[in-house]
């Protein structure tokens, strides 16, 4: 399979602190992954960086098949280009009912006029129905995004960035705080997201990481500590160290 | 199933209804058009209340439903009321000047018409000629283009620069408090071109209307600020009732998010930050010929800050919590600091309200901050709720 990201020998400091020590990883196109680590292994801050919110102090990220320098993008330009991203808090805009929260995610003009003139195609409403089955809101929609409950929420979120389109999802925590069936249906959304697009799911929880079945990234430190089945890293020294072991 | 426009605000049509009856209320009882129950002066409080309705619009726009609190929005209405300004004083100096050379023995040439019109107005702060700016003053057509050109050029480079830079919060609005700041106190200064802390007086007097009383002009811009209020509405209602409003709603909210989705939240701002800054532009514009006169203290930082007073009274985020708050604290602004209030004897102290009104206002901004943040559009709202589920 292609390469759709490649994030090579990129290092970022705050105040001296390395929270990214050349770190190097690759995810190819379609593919689902597990990133985990010890809490300040730097599991926010590279998607930060990928997602242009923080510029790296070195190394570069590279996106797609025409190899474009992700570090010359802003954050909105980086998103166009097809990298989603699910913070840690469901952040869904609480104001505005569960359909226009995804009609502005679904995967449109953005500039300013283009967003002004707009009017909903047919096509486009039958993309919210869908969206919303998959994410089981479907009577929710007219409902204001700050009455759903805290898993709900999480769904909407997954749904915006399914609404996006995007070639690859990035995932924050997913599973926090939810219950264990919220946590199945999770897992399944994510499943089903891979199947089409590449993922990436930051996880504390091995157990969720485990339903997911997929390869994994063990981060430490700020860089790669293991890469391989769940079994294959739980297995490793230096994992079992610093994070498991203790 | 696209809902309609009237059915996504039905504000819309209530508050035009409103507006008519009020326009055309006022009119019946003017001494213009009308039985002359409401006098001149009155009707011409009652525009310019219209056009600081419309100014109230545009702030909402950019902190109720944008999250950016600008308090300098002022500058562009003041801008625009010079830009407006320059025209009628020249006009009309250039007509009395041409009146009172009509007798003269030798025709006077271009020159001397010109350099008496410069003499006339700028005599005041020691000069006749005539400084670039005024280049297109004789001009009506190319004045009402600049009125909105302006200081929508320089809310497009003040947001410009501050966007780009992402300054946000507390931060952004002080640096627009500066810009109002910056500008009045240049005003101020003789050498500025506009006539310094004198400003441009006469507005009232329209150029062409030679002989037409102020009670019929006075309900010519009553109507005339109705309709901008009306156009204002609408446009507002439109802009935030579909995807654009649900973004900038969104850029309230949580401006990362924004930005996360794909959406260039620095250039809707900058949009949402211009377009304010021209209605605001063109709100002053309707106002200065109703007030007479402008002067540099008309957009001192202070009047920015009651801008953004009247429209936390009214109610953030909701276009009629905004018309709403600044027509009741202007109007009851000018009651109060007019004498027309009646002073409160206490016994050992008497209350003037031409002195207690700024108290009185900012007790209830305090109150209403804390206690019904919504305002009274928030009110407002709920009631109609509760009307809807009864």
């Amino acid at each position: 399979m292609r390469t759709l990201l490649e994030v090579s020998g990129v290092s970022v400091s705050f105040d001296g602190f390395k929270a990214i020590n050349n770190l190097s990883f690759q995810i190819a196109e379609g593919e689902l992954r597990a990133v985990i680590g010890p809490n300040g292994a730097g599991k926010t801050t590279f998607m930060d960086i990928v997602t242009g919110k923080t510029r790296p102090d070195e190394g570069y990220v590279i996106w797609g098949e025409r190899s474009v320098n992700l570090l010359k993008m802003s954050e909105a330009q980086i998103a166009q280009a097809g990298i989603g991203r699910k913070f840690q808090r469901p952040t869904v805009f609480e104001d505005q009912s569960v359909f226009d929260n995804l009609i502005m995610s679904l995967k449109n003009d953005r500039g300013p006029l283009g967003v002004l003139l707009y009017r909903r195609s047919a096509r486009d409403n039958e993309r919210v129905q869908e969206l919303a089955e998959e994410i089981g809101l479907t009577d929710h929609l007219h409902r204001k995004a700050g009455e759903l409950s805290h898993g709900q929420k999480q769904w909407l979120e997954i749904g915006m960035l399914l609404a996006q389109e995007p070639r690859l999802l990035l995932v924050d925590e997913p599973a926090a705080g939810m219950t264990l069936a919220e946590r199945e249906h999770t897992t399944n959304l994510l499943k089903q997201a891979a199947k089409t697009r590449a993922v990436v799911v930051v996880e504390h929880d091995m157990e969720f990481v485990r339903r997911l079945d997929c390869k994994v990234t063990v981060l430490h430190e700020g860089s790669v500590l293991a890469e391989g089945s769940l079994d294959h890293v739980t297995q490793n020294q230096d994992v079992i160290d610093v994070y498991l072991g203790r | 199933m696209q809902r309609s426009f009237i059915a996504r605000n039905p504000s819309v049509l209530i508050f035009l209804g409103i507006l008519a009856v009020f326009t055309l209320g006022a009119t019946i009882l003017s001494e213009g058009f009308g039985i002359g129950l409401i006098s001149t002066s009155m009707i011409k409080t009652l525009g310019k209340t219209l056009c600081l309705c419309l100014i109230a619009i545009a702030m909402d726009l950019v902190w109720g439903y944008c999250g950016i609190l600008s308090l300098g929005h002022f500058a562009f209405f003041g801008l625009g009321g010079y830009m407006i300004g320059m025209w009628l004083m020249y006009a009309r100096t250039e007509n009395i000047i041409l009146t009172s050379l009509a007798q003269a023995p030798i025709p006077p040439t271009d020159d001397e018409i010109r350099s008496a019109i410069g003499n006339q107005i700028f005599g005041v702060v020691g000069g006749s000629d005539f400084p670039l700016i005024w280049a297109f003053a004789d001009s009506l057509t190319i004045q009402l283009v600049l009125v909105v050109l302006v200081p929508g050029l320089l809310a497009l480079v003040f947001g410009w620069l501050a966007f780009r830079s992402r300054v946000t919060g507390v931060y952004l609005s002080i640096l627009t408090q500066a810009m109002t700041l910056a500008l009045s106190l240049y005003l101020f200064q003789n050498d500025s071109g506009l006539r310094g802390n004198n400003g441009l007086s006469g507005l009232q007097n329209i150029p062409g209307a030679k002989g037409v009383p102020q009670s019929v002009i006075s309900i010519w811009f009553l109507w005339a600020s109705a309709i901008a209020l009306a156009l204002g509405y609408i446009l507002a209602a439109w802009m935030m009732s579909g995807k654009f409003g649900s973004v900038i709603r969104g850029i309230r909210d949580d401006e990362a998010r924004v930005r996360f989705l794909g959406y260039s939240v620095e250039t809707y701002k900058l949009v949402i930050f211009t377009v304010t800054a021209i209605i605001a532009a063109i709100a002053g514009a309707l106002y200065y010929p109703q007030a007479g006169i402008i002067n540099p203290a008309e957009i001192a930082p202070i009047a920015s800050i009651y801008l953004a007073v009247w429209v936390a009274i009214g109610g953030r985020g909701r276009i009629y919590g905004a018309v709403i708050g600044a027509a009741l604290v202007s109007l009851l602004s000018t009651w109060f600091t007019g004498g027309q209030a009646p002073s409160i004897p206490l016994g050992f102290y008497t209350i003037h309200w031409v002195d207690w009104w700024q108290v009185l206002l900012g007790v209830t901004f305090v109150l209403v901050t804390l206690f019904a943040p919504q305002g009274i559009g928030g009110a407002i709202d709920r009631l109609v709720r509760k009307g809807t589920q009864l």
